[in-house]
C-alpha cells in the first residue's frame, strides 16, 4: 500500500513535468533541435518564428550562420517603424529544392500579414545535417547602415497659411492647385471593371489628391462610384505625375456605356524630401515562377522612411497605360541602403508591356 | 416708445396682421401719409402726419419692423438706423378707428465698399483670358449699389510698366478678363471707385518646362546628372519643389529617381554599368537624352 501511494505520486509529478515541458514549448523545440529532415527543421523554425521566440529559433540555427541574434530579431520582427514590426507571420509553405548528403536547399514562402495586407517573403534556405540533425543556415544579413557621416538635406517644404475665417467674402485667399487627368484606360478583368491611367499636378504647389470614377449605364444613370483608395500617390510635388487604379469588383464591361472621372486636388503642406530612387528595375520572374518587376529603393534622404509603397505603371506599345500595380516594402529605407522589392504583374500584362514606370509613396513618422 | 422687430418669420406674421386689420377698417378716415418716393439708404428725413390724437405707427422694411407710438399733428422722423436697408418699405399709421398706409423705396447710399473677386490665385505666365476680376459694389450698409458707376481695374506687374483696364459697374457688378503677362512673379490688381480702392494680389507661375536640358559629370563609376537652369519657354525659372524624372537605363535594367529643382537645377547621381541612356522629363514635357558609352 505504502509503495503504491509511492509510485502513484511520482507518476502524477511525471506527467505534470511533462505537460509543463509541452506547455513551454518543449516539444517544438525538441522538434527543432531533433529535425530529421531539412523540410522539418525549416518549418520548425518558421514555428518559432511565428510564436516570436526568436532565441530559440536563433539557437536552433546552425553555427555557421552568418547572423548575431540582434540581427535576426532585427530582420524577422523588424525595425525602425518598418511595416514588418506591425506584421505577424501567417503561414509559411515549405518545399524542398535540392538535397544530398548533408546539405539541401528548402523552399520556404512565408506569409506575413499586416496592417496594410498580405505580404509574401520567399526565400531559399541553406540546410545542413549534423548527425541526425537537420540545421538552418541563416544568411547574412543585408547592411542596414551606413557609416556615421552627415547628409546635407536643403529642406524644402511648403506651407499653406489659409483665408482667415472672420474675413469679408471675397477676401484674398489661395486656389486648390491644378490637377489633370493625363490618361484614363477602362479595362476589363475576371470579374471586375478597373479603371486605371495617370494624373499629373500642374500646379507650382503640392497638392493632396483623390481621383473618382463612376460608371454610367447607357441611360446616363450611374452603376456604381469608387476611389483610387491606396492605388495613388496622394501627395503630388509641382509636375509630379501619379498612376492610379479603380477596381469595380463585380461589375462587368458590357454593362458600362461610359467613365466620369473626378480628380480632386487639396493644397496641403508637404515637403520635397526624401527623395528615394528607384534603381536597378527589370521585369523577371520571382521564385514562385511568377512575372515580378524588381528593383531596388534607395532613400538618398537622411531620415529614415518608415514604410515605402512602390507603385508601377505599365504601358504597351502605343504608350498606353494597360496595368498600374502596387506592394508595400516591409522594411524600413534607411539613409543610402539599397532596400529589394518587387511588385506582381499578371501574366497577360507581362505580355503585352513595353515600358513600366516606379513612384514610391513613402510614411516616415514625425520626429522632433 | 419705439420696438424693432427683426427675423423673417416674426416679419411676415406681423405685416399679415396689419394688412387683416387695414382690410376691415376699410382704411376710412385715417390720416394721410406723404412720403417721398425715394430716399437713400441711412438717411434720416420725416413724415408730416395730420390730425389729432395718438397713433400707432408701423414702418415695415425688408429686414425689420419698427411700431412707435406718435401724436397726430406733427411730423414723424424716421430715424437714420430705420432705412439702412435697401429695399421696398411701407409706412402704416393707424389711430382709433382706421388705418392709412403709403409705399416708398430706399436706394443704396454712395460706394463705400468693394468685394473684389480676383481669380486665380496663381496662374501660368502668358496664359490667354485667364484672369478674372470681379467687383461688386457696395454702400456703407453693404446694400448693393444698382447705379451704373465706373470702375478702374489697375493692374501692377512685378517687372515692367502697369496699365489699366476700365469697366462699368451693371446691377452693382464689374468684372474684366485679362491675359496672364509673360513674366512670372507678383501682380497686384487694384479695384478703384472713386476714392474707394481694394487690392489683390494674383501669382504668376511659370508656365511648362521648355528645352530642358542637361549634362553629366563623370567620376569613378558614377555620373552626376545636372540640368541646366529649369524655365519655360519665357525664360521664366520653374521654383524650386517642381519635381524632375529622370530615367538611365544600362545593362542592370532601368533606374529613375524624380528629384525636386533646387536653387533652379535638378541634380541626380546614377551608377553606370556599361553602355547607358538617360532621359529627362517634368511632368509630360520630356527632354534631351544621353548616351554614355561607358568608358567614364
Amino acid at each position: 500500500m505504502k509503495w503504491g501511494i509511492v509510485a502513484f505520486l511520482a507518476i502524477v509529478t511525471a506527467v505534470l513535468v511533462a505537460l509543463a515541458w509541452v506547455q513551454s514549448g518543449g516539444l517544438k523545440q525538441h522538434a527543432m533541435f531533433s529535425a530529421v529532415t531539412p523540410e522539418e527543421a525549416v518549418q520548425a523554425l518558421m514555428t518559432q518564428i511565428q510564436a516570436h521566440n526568436y532565441e530559440q529559433a536563433y539557437a536552433s540555427l546552425d553555427r555557421s550562420s552568418d547572423t548575431d541574434l540582434a540581427s535576426f530579431v532585427r530582420e524577422l520582427g523588424g525595425s525602425d517603424g518598418s511595416l514588418r514590426t506591425y506584421s505577424s507571420l501567417q503561414t509559411a509553405e515549405v518545399s524542398p529544392l535540392h538535397a544530398d548528403g548533408d546539405q539541401a536547399l528548402v523552399r520556404v514562402r512565408m506569409n506575413w500579414s499586416s496592417a496594410l495586407g498580405s505580404l509574401d517573403d520567399v526565400r531559399d534556405l541553406h540546410v545542413r545535417r549534423y548527425g541526425s540533425v537537420w540545421r538552418v543556415v541563416w544568411p547574412k544579413p543585408a547592411p542596414s547602415a551606413v557609416p556615421p557621416q552627415v547628409v546635407p538635406v536643403n529642406y524644402l517644404r511648403w506651407e499653406v497659411i489659409g483665408r482667415n475665417a472672420s474675413q469679408n467674402w471675397g477676401a484674398q485667399d489661395v486656389d486648390s492647385p491644378k490637377v489633370r487627368i493625363t490618361s484614363m484606360n477602362a479595362i476589363s478583368r475576371p470579374g471586375r471593371v478597373v479603371i486605371l491611367g495617370e494624373v499629373e499636378n500642374e500646379d507650382t504647389v503640392p497638392a493632396y489628391l483623390n481621383v473618382n470614377a463612376t460608371l454610367l449605364k447607357a441611360d446616363g444613370s450611374p452603376i456604381e462610384e469608387e476611389g483610387s483608395f491606396d492605388l495613388i500617390s496622394h501627395v503630388l510635388l509641382p509636375k509630379q505625375v501619379s498612376p492610379y487604379r479603380i477596381d469595380f469588383p463585380g461589375v462587368r464591361m458590357d454593362s458600362v456605356k461610359s467613365v466620369r472621372m473626378d480628380a480632386r486636388a487639396l493644397l496641403v503642406p508637404a515637403s520635397a524630401d526624401p527623395v528615394i530612387a528607384v534603381s536597378d528595375q527589370a521585369v523577371s520572374k520571382d521564385g514562385l515562377d511568377r512575372n515580378v518587376l524588381k528593383g531596388e529603393l534607395v532613400n538618398e534622404s537622411g531620415r529614415p522612411v518608415n514604410i515605402a509603397q512602390v507603385l508601377a505603371a505599365y504601358y504597351d506599345n502605343s504608350g498606353k497605360v494597360i496595368w498600374v500595380s502596387d506592394g508595400y516594402v516591409d522594411r524600413a529605407l534607411l539613409p543610402q541602403v539599397p532596400v529589394p522589392f518587387a511588385v506582381d504583374i499578371p501574366d497577360d500584362i507581362a505580355g503585352r508591356l513595353k515600358n513600366y514606370r516606379v513612384i514610391v509613396n513613402h510614411y516616415s513618422r514625425s520626429s522632433n | 416708445m419705439q420696438r424693432t422687430i427683426h427675423s423673417g418669420f416674426v416679419l411676415h406674421n406681423c405685416l399679415a396682421g396689419l394688412v387683416l386689420l387695414c382690410v376691415l377698417s376699410g382704411w376710412a378716415g385715417a390720416a394721410e401719409l406723404h412720403v417721398p418716393a425715394v430716399v437713400e439708404a441711412g438717411q434720416s428725413f420725416s413724415i408730416p402726419v395730420e390730425g389729432a390724437g395718438q397713433a400707432i405707427f408701423y414702418l415695415v422694411g425688408p429686414d425689420h419692423i419698427v411700431k412707435r407710438n406718435v401724436t397726430l399733428g406733427s411730423d414723424l422722423a424716421i430715424q437714420s438706423s430705420d432705412v439702412r436697408a435697401a429695399g421696398r418699405y411701407q409706412a402704416i399709421l393707424c389711430d382709433s378707428s382706421s388705418c392709412t398706409s403709403a409705399v416708398f423705396q430706399v436706394e443704396a447710399a454712395k460706394p463705400e465698399h468693394l468685394s473684389f473677386f480676383l481669380r486665380p490665385s496663381r496662374v501660368p505666365v502668358s496664359t490667354p483670358q485667364s484672369i478674372d476680376a470681379t467687383v461688386f459694389v457696395f454702400d456703407q450698409y453693404s446694400n448693393l449699389v444698382l447705379t451704373p458707376t465706373a470702375v478702374d481695374f489697375r493692374i501692377t506687374p512685378a517687372t515692367g510698366a502697369g496699365f489699366s483696364r476700365p469697366a462699368s459697374a451693371q446691377h452693382g457688378v464689374a468684372w474684366m478678363r485679362m491675359d496672364s503677362t509673360p513674366h512670372e512673379g507678383r501682380v497686384q490688381v487694384t479695384a478703384i471707385l472713386g476714392d474707394v480702392q481694394e487690392a489683390r494680389v494674383i501669382q504668376q507661375v511659370a508656365a511648362e518646362a521648355c528645352g530642358l536640358r542637361m549634362r553629366a559629370t563623370p567620376r569613378g563609376d558614377v555620373v552626376t546628372i545636372e540640368t541646366d537652369p529649369v524655365r519655360d519657354c519665357s525664360g521664366n525659372a520653374l521654383p524650386d519643389g517642381t519635381v524632375v524624372s529622370f530615367t538611365k537605363v544600362d545593362r542592370e535594367g532601368k533606374s529613375t529617381v524624380d528629384t525636386p529643382i533646387k536653387k533652379g537645377v535638378a541634380r541626380v547621381q546614377f551608377s553606370i554599368h556599361g553602355p547607358a541612356r538617360i532621359g529627362v522629363a517634368c511632368g509630360v514635357v520630356l527632354g534631351d537624352e544621353l548616351a554614355l558609352n561607358g568608358k567614364l
